[in-house]
């Protein structure tokens, strides 16, 4: 099921960014780590309870100005489809 | 070419902080033979490990022990982990702890606690440790609750509470915990010497796998389920550590570095200690990580087969408690010569009579090193 537009991702307890100073960022969560490219990164770093999902994908709309708006939309939405099964977020 | 140049960083550290434990479980993990505490490595040889480790790579550090909470200085351990860079997962009975401890073990930076459980019912959980033990585990939950941090419930499976699966993810359902895993004993060490005692029917696990996947569906988002089968059934064996010496290094409470906590029942290895080498330097060059490393090593019908990208022969220590050869494929796997020694050990037990299988076996306990 995707995420509601209107709530606000926020990592979930004991999942978080490596530091800013290690290469590569990686989205740390309780016995696994998953490696964050470009956007993907953009999109965990704006979970923080501070930021709609809506407000994601207006942000990286603009930042991947070129892509298909459309496409931008649904690869976010499935993105945080995926980090939620993974247990990752909290939704609020 | 060098070997260097291919080989992947260690993701994860196992720090064995300690061997001492309240708690005797008949499946420990540690080996028979035990450190005390006089050659426990200090406080400052782990902070070198903690910081080598994270220039190494490493991700993760999973402090366990024995009872890692058995270290006064848990929380200076816990403070450098992180200021070093790394995840920090403590695995614990819960035992050794009250609120005030658990707040300060948060205050620390503790990433994710994994607390264990030898069953649903005081009884059989009492019964497998030896200790009174499982209402302070469900004390432990209730105080977990009150901070914000990821909390994994591990109960360790096995023929005698494997009928009680339901009853302990009520348990984890009702807690603040994200991940369960029902982890089936695995057959080393003190589990080895227990095993006719702890191996769980046929009938047991097929019940078990369809009531888990039934309650992985319900409860997707909301809770991890993870199942670890005994390999002992399995048709193939299961890829042992993500392969020998490529992701994992563990460490032992006196600084030896072993590519897998068993790997001291393997004749002939000489394992590096973090006090003269560094962390790197092991991983890089010790001989004990390069024997099983990568697809030299192995015999037919690994050799050849499809699989050994995906399995890596199965696990270097049961090889060598079963075929008695660590080379060998592991004789759980289907195609493994040596495969009718497990089918032995299976009909041995099914041929039992059934009062015999449930009834409270003459269990070895796990001693607590001095």
């Amino acid at each position: 099921m995707p995420p509601d537009p209107q709530s606000f991702p926020r990592l979930a307890p004991g999942c978080r960014l490596n530091d800013k100073s290690q290469q590569p960022r990686t989205l740390l969560m309780p016995e696994r780590a998953l490696r964050l490219n470009g956007p993907s990164l953009e999109i965990v770093e704006r979970c923080d309870g501070k930021h709609t999902v809506q407000q994601i994908i207006t942000d990286l709309q603009k930042i991947y100005s070129k892509a298909e708006p459309q496409k931008v939309e649904s690869d976010i939405l499935g993105y945080l489809a995926l980090l939620q099964e993974q247990r990752a977020l909290d939704f609020t | 070419m060098t070997m260097t140049a291919e080989l992947p960083n260690p993701l994860a550290l196992i720090a064995e902080l300690t061997h001492r434990c309240p708690l005797h479980c008949v499946y420990c993990s540690n080996p028979l033979e035990m450190q005390s505490r006089v050659n426990e490595l200090s406080t400052e040889i782990w902070f070198r490990v903690f910081k080598e480790a994270s220039e190494a790579g490493v991700l993760q550090a999973d402090f366990t022990g024995g009872e890692p909470l058995a270290r006064t200085d848990i929380i200076d351990l816990i403070r450098a982990a992180r200021a070093a860079g790394l995840y920090v997962n403590l695995i614990t009975s819960g035992l050794p702890m009250d609120e005030a401890k658990l707040a300060a073990l948060v205050e620390a930076g503790l990433d994710h606690i994994q607390l264990s459980f030898q069953g649903a019912r005081e009884e059989i959980a009492n019964e497998i440790s030896g200790t009174r033990s499982h209402e302070h585990k469900l004390r432990v939950l209730k105080w977990l609750k009150q901070h914000r941090i990821a909390v994994t419930l591990n109960f360790v499976i096995h023929r005698r509470n494997i009928d009680q699966l339901e009853e302990m993810l009520a348990i984890a359902e009702s807690s603040s915990a994200t991940r369960v895993e029902f982890a089936n004993v695995q057959y080393y060490g003190w589990a080895f010497a227990n095993h006719e005692n702890l191996l769980p029917t046929r009938e047991q696990l097929n019940h078990s796998v369809e009531f888990l996947k039934r309650a992985q569906e319900r409860l997707k988002g909301n809770l991890r389920i993870e199942f670890v089968v005994p390999d002992y059934y399995a048709k193939y064996p299961k890829p042992c550590m993500g392969g020998w010496g490529h992701k994992l290094m563990l460490i032992t409470p006196s600084g030896d570095a072993l590519p897998c906590h068993a790997a001291q029942v393997i004749p002939g290895l000489r394992f590096e200690n973090v006090k003269d080498r560094s962390l790197r330097d092991i991983w890089e060059q010790s001989a004990a990580f390069q024997k099983f490393r990568g697809e030299t090593w192995m015999q037919e019908p690994c050799k050849t087969c499809d699989r050994r990208e995906q399995d890596f022969g199965g696990c270097r220590c049961q090889a060598l408690l079963l075929a008695g050869d660590a080379a060998a494929t592991d004789p759980v796997c289907s195609l493994a010569p040596l495969r009718p020694k497990v089918d032995a050990i299976l009909a041995r037990m099914i041929s039992a009579p059934r009062a015999e299988i449930f009834v409270k076996p003459n269990w070895l306990y796990r001693p607590n090193p001095s």
